[in-house]
């Protein structure tokens, strides 16, 4: 017969987290910080891994079901690993028995993530939830497991504060974060992607009528692309002050190339037939280039896009750590980093990790809008 | 008759309906690197109006470089060449032919019928105009009812319908073919051919075919051009007189498999010349 | 394919050479006519010009200024000193290194893990995918003053922002390049029946190795960005990026370029060294270059 492991696993776990202490000495007192027997939600969490472990080692896991069971058990222990910590003043003082009890969530956790994973159903909707729900259980488990071990080990809060706090922390400062969005993502961001993108764009189809040039500069196009171009922010700052125009500068600079290269490769990407077809049309120049040669190259233009999106907010937020007015993303992580506020300094990662995704989804959505034809959008993985 | 007789003889006819395509001593010679290759040398050939000419041969025989030639997609380096009366260029600036590649070549980001509307946005015909002669193009090959939908949602054989409509939809009464069914399966190919035959009885185009399938050119041609490589020319010219409704029956007649032995004994001789 | 190229860039090249030193004139003039009239001296155009390529402190310096600054830095100066530019690009490059060699190791063991682990792969990959669309460098210098913190200092802080950059696009196109044999294929490995192993060993790496290839060139540039912004918390003690600080605290235009430069050279030249490996792997394994 063959055991289910990760069940197994949870469930010894989960039963020598009853045997072994829960937490560890108090300094001061000299007693164990607390008991499994006075915490009820705890008990009865650590007695369900167990009998659902052994349960599902005998059955075995069969069906979407007893995953979604699993899941709802290691769900429950999680919040009742939570509470302990905090509300029971465990924080600092896991013992044992507390990080055993991890342990049994974590196979419960990642065994119940398997079987959605592994879901197939011929129902889309279904399917798709099913899609949805796997990243993000595994997202929530990081999150809790970072936690968990911060709070669990006590580890201080200027090397690595728990996301809880973060996230305190960013809803709490909203206001300040708000300007320095504004200052770093509006002003800096959006008008040096726009002016890089839109010249290399401009300057491509003027490049793209010499051939001459077009040898030139391709290679060395894609050869800048290597080079680490930040360091020109120094220099940009020097040139056009500390506010967003010098940001703004360092973007168009960091974005001209990929967009360059991107779209010249795209205006040859139109096939030989499709160019004797317009051929045989005596199609103009601006006719072919608009009819053909530019609906053919939009996939390279957005790949470019989806790319600069990403550098440009890098390029700000690095420009940013050479001077800046006292207010802006990259500004508030020297400074608070600086004063070891490092909870604010991830608020502040969190902010531009959001700005970041929300800004390459809209260009991909864009991207999808305007190539649906393009069979990327089309084929699916065998 | 010798086959020099018979280019000669071919050469000499009197042009009794109008010429479409009128070709004298035509010579094309690309230059590479390893040397010059002559695509085509001493080429004489006459298209007359209404005619249904295939070019067959083993390939690189040229056959598609003459295509391109009377399309200007390519210069000849020698010799004369009219369409209409006019040189090529002339002739291309006229849109006085439709070309159907070897491939659909229908562009993915545009429907069905914005595809055959193409050629008529580029001629700055009117909005309705277009959609009005993309109807009836799309009639013509049997793809009414598709407009809306994107090349990739069509089969092989009705991408390259399509197009057909498109080369049909600005109505030039020449219609120049390279190998357009060569991609596709004997069945669709045998039912294109049909719906192909039917489209020349009914509108009176003139058609210029290359193929390399000995059968199809001897069911659809009124003249077939036998060509051979390197360099390439024409070594044989064969008129047949099926009736313009034929139907796939000819196949099995004395007359089409004495034609068809006439070809294949043409690309015998083209080719043993060359070894 | 190259010598068609040779001749094109050259001339670019040579244009925008042009174009510096015309930009270097223009940009520098009005503070040397600044000078001029403070020193209430006469001035001719030749003289103007002649100027503003010598100046000390300029705005935009010429490039023989730079050329002149990097030959001492480079030949003639000392490679322990901490005036020469070799030893700052030995900081910045060791770091690049490191950091580049474990976030290879990294990437290619998460993504050998997402082809073979269905769970793993819709987990982890769409977390892998989006973080590609987060701005990874913000958190530089919270890792070095972090790592400072905990007493962890010098190579390692700089290779950890380095490592967390480049296994990310190491990942997906190995990603990419693992599952790249095509269905017949796997079905030919699957008539010999052979093992995940084999399969992986005999089709599924060589498969990905021009995916491979791709990534590390951008993974070797962008570690060596992560290495030189890994150098700014820090407030300029050694490598590029602190005498790009350095130059930019006190205003030494021709420090901040030679040392631009020289990065620019140090990434030019890995690239060109993983190409080079790249070319012999894949000639080896019959790859038409």
């Amino acid at each position: 017969m063959k055991l289910d492991k990760f069940c197994l696993v949870g469930a010894i776990a989960a039963l020598l987290a009853l045997i072994f202490p829960l937490a560890g000495m108090d300094a001061d007192t000299g007693k164990q910080v607390a008991f499994v027997g006075d915490i009820p939600g705890l008990a009865i969490a650590m007695a369900l891994c167990v009998i659902a472990g052994a349960a599902f080692t005998w059955l075995g896991v069969r069906s979407i079901y007893s995953g979604i069971v699993i899941l709802a058990v290691g769900v429950f222990g999680c919040w009742q690993a939570i509470v302990t910590l905090y509300d029971y003043g465990v924080a600092g003082y896991a013992g044992t028995g507390f990080w055993l009890f991890i342990i049994s969530l974590w196979a419960f956790v990642w065994r119940g993530i398997d079987v959605v994973a592994n879901y197939r159903s011929l129902e889309k909707a279904k399917q798709q939830v099913a899609n949805i729900i796997v990243p993000v259980a595994f997202g929530m488990w990081l999150l809790f497991a970072w936690e968990v071990l911060v709070a669990g080990f006590g580890v201080p809060q200027v090397l690595l504060p728990p996301p809880s706090m973060i996230g305190v922390r960013f809803v709490t400062s909203t206001d300040m974060m708000a300007a320095d969005f504004y200052q770093t993502f509006v002003k800096a961001v959006l008008s040096g992607y726009v002016m890089g993108c839109g010249s290399a764009f401009i300057v491509a189809i003027a490049v793209d009528r010499v051939p001459f040039l077009k040898r030139g500069l391709l290679p060395l196009g894609n050869m800048v692309s290597a080079l680490p171009i930040i360091g020109v922010a120094p220099i940009m700052v020097m040139w056009f002050g500390f506010d967003w125009q010098s940001k703004a500068a360092v973007i168009v600079i960091m974005t001209f190339f990929p967009m360059l290269v991107n779209t010249v490769t795209g205006l040859n990407a139109a096939g030989k037939l499709e160019k004797d077809l317009m051929a045989t049309y005596a199609s103009g120049y601006w006719s072919t280039l608009f009819r053909l040669r530019l609906p053919a190259a939009m996939p390279f233009v957005f790949n470019a896009l989806k790319i600069n999106s990403t550098l440009a907010l890098i390029g700000a937020i690095v420009a940013e750590f050479f001077g800046t007015p006292i207010v802006g993303m990259g500004f508030r992580i020297s400074t608070e980093v600086g004063r070891m506020n490092i909870d604010m300094v991830w608020a502040e990662i969190a902010l531009a990790a959001l700005a970041g995704t929300a800004f390459y989804g809209a260009v991909a959505y864009i991207e999808r809008k305007a190539t649906s034809w393009h069979p990327s959008f089309r084929v699916r993985r065998h | 008759m010798t086959l020099k007789e018979v280019v000669n003889n071919v050469a000499e006819m009197p042009a009794s309906k109008n010429a479409v395509v009128d070709i004298k001593n035509l010579s094309l010679t690309f230059q590479t690197a390893d040397g010059p290759v002559y695509a085509l040398s001493e080429v004489d050939l006459t298209i007359d109006e209404g005619d249904f000419v295939s070019f067959i041969g083993p390939s690189g025989c040229g056959k598609t470089t003459l295509l391109r030639v009377i399309a200007d997609l390519e210069k000849a380096t020698g010799g004369d060449i009219s369409i209409n009366g006019v040189s090529p260029e002339q002739a291309r600036e006229n849109r006085a032919y439709g070309y159907v590649f070897q491939a659909p070549a229908l562009l993915p980001w545009r429907s069905i019928e914005r595809n055959v509307t193409l050629p008529l946005e580029i001629m700055e015909l009117s909005k309705e105009e277009r959609i009005k002669r993309a109807h009836d193009a799309l009639k013509l090959v049997e793809l009414n009812g598709f407009e809306k939908k994107f090349p990739w949602q069509l089969s092989g054989g009705m991408q390259q319908r399509a197009s057909i409509a498109r080369a049909l939809s600005f109505d030039a009464d020449l219609l120049l073919m390279d190998e357009p069914f060569g991609a596709l399966d004997e069945i669709v190919r045998d039912h294109l051919n049909e719906q192909l035959l039917k489209l020349w009885a009914r509108t009176n185009k003139t058609v210029a075919f290359v193929t390399h399938s000995i059968p199809e050119a001897v069911y659809l041609s009124s003249k077939i051009v036998v060509m051979s490589p390197r360099p390439g020319r024409i070594i044989d010219v064969i008129e047949t007189d099926f009736p313009k409704d034929r139907t796939l029956d000819i196949r099995e007649t004395p007359e089409f498999l004495e034609i068809a032995h006439r070809v294949r004994e043409g690309l015998r001789a083209g080719h043993s010349n060359d070894e | 394919m190259m010598s068609g190229q040779a001749g094109p860039v050259t001339v670019v090249l040579i244009a925008l050479l042009v174009l510096w030193y015309v930009g270097a004139v223009f940009m520098n003039a009005p503070t040397q006519i600044d000078r001029y009239n403070r020193a209430d001296q006469t001035w001719t155009t030749s003289k103007l010009i002649e100027d503003t390529l010598a100046q000390e402190r300029p705005i935009l310096p010429a490039p023989h200024q730079v050329a002149q600054e990097m030959y001492k830095t480079i030949f003639a100066t000392k490679i322990t000193s901490k005036r020469s530019l070799v030893y700052h690009s030995w900081v910045t490059l060791s770091s690049t290194l490191l950091g580049f060699a474990s976030g290879t190791l990294l990437g290619i063991i998460l993504a050998v893990g997402i082809v073979h682990v269905t769970t793993l792969e819709k987990s982890l990959m769409p977390w892998v995918i989006s973080s590609q669309t987060i701005p990874i460098l913000a958190i530089a210098p919270m890792i070095i003053v972090v790592l400072g913190a905990i007493g962890i200092k010098g190579v390692i802080p700089k290779a950890v922002i380095s490592t967390y950059l480049c296994f990310f696009p190491i990942t997906i196109s190995m990603v990419k390049g693992l599952r790249s044999p095509q269905v017949i294929q796997l079905d030919l490995m699957r008539t010999y029946n052979a093992s995940k192993w084999q399969t992986f060993w005999q089709l599924r790496l060589p498969s990905a190795m021009p995916y491979l290839f791709a990534s590390l060139k951008v993974a070797i540039a962008i570690s060596l960005v992560g290495a030189i912004v890994g150098e700014l918390p820090t407030g300029a003690q050694a490598g590029l990026g602190a005498r790009l600080l350095a130059g930019s605290y006190y205003g030494q235009t021709i420090q901040i370029w030679s040392a631009l430069l020289t990065a620019a050279f140090v990434a030019a030249i890995m690239v060109v060294i993983v190409g080079w490996f790249e070319r012999r792997v894949l000639a080896r394994m019959g790859v038409k270059a």
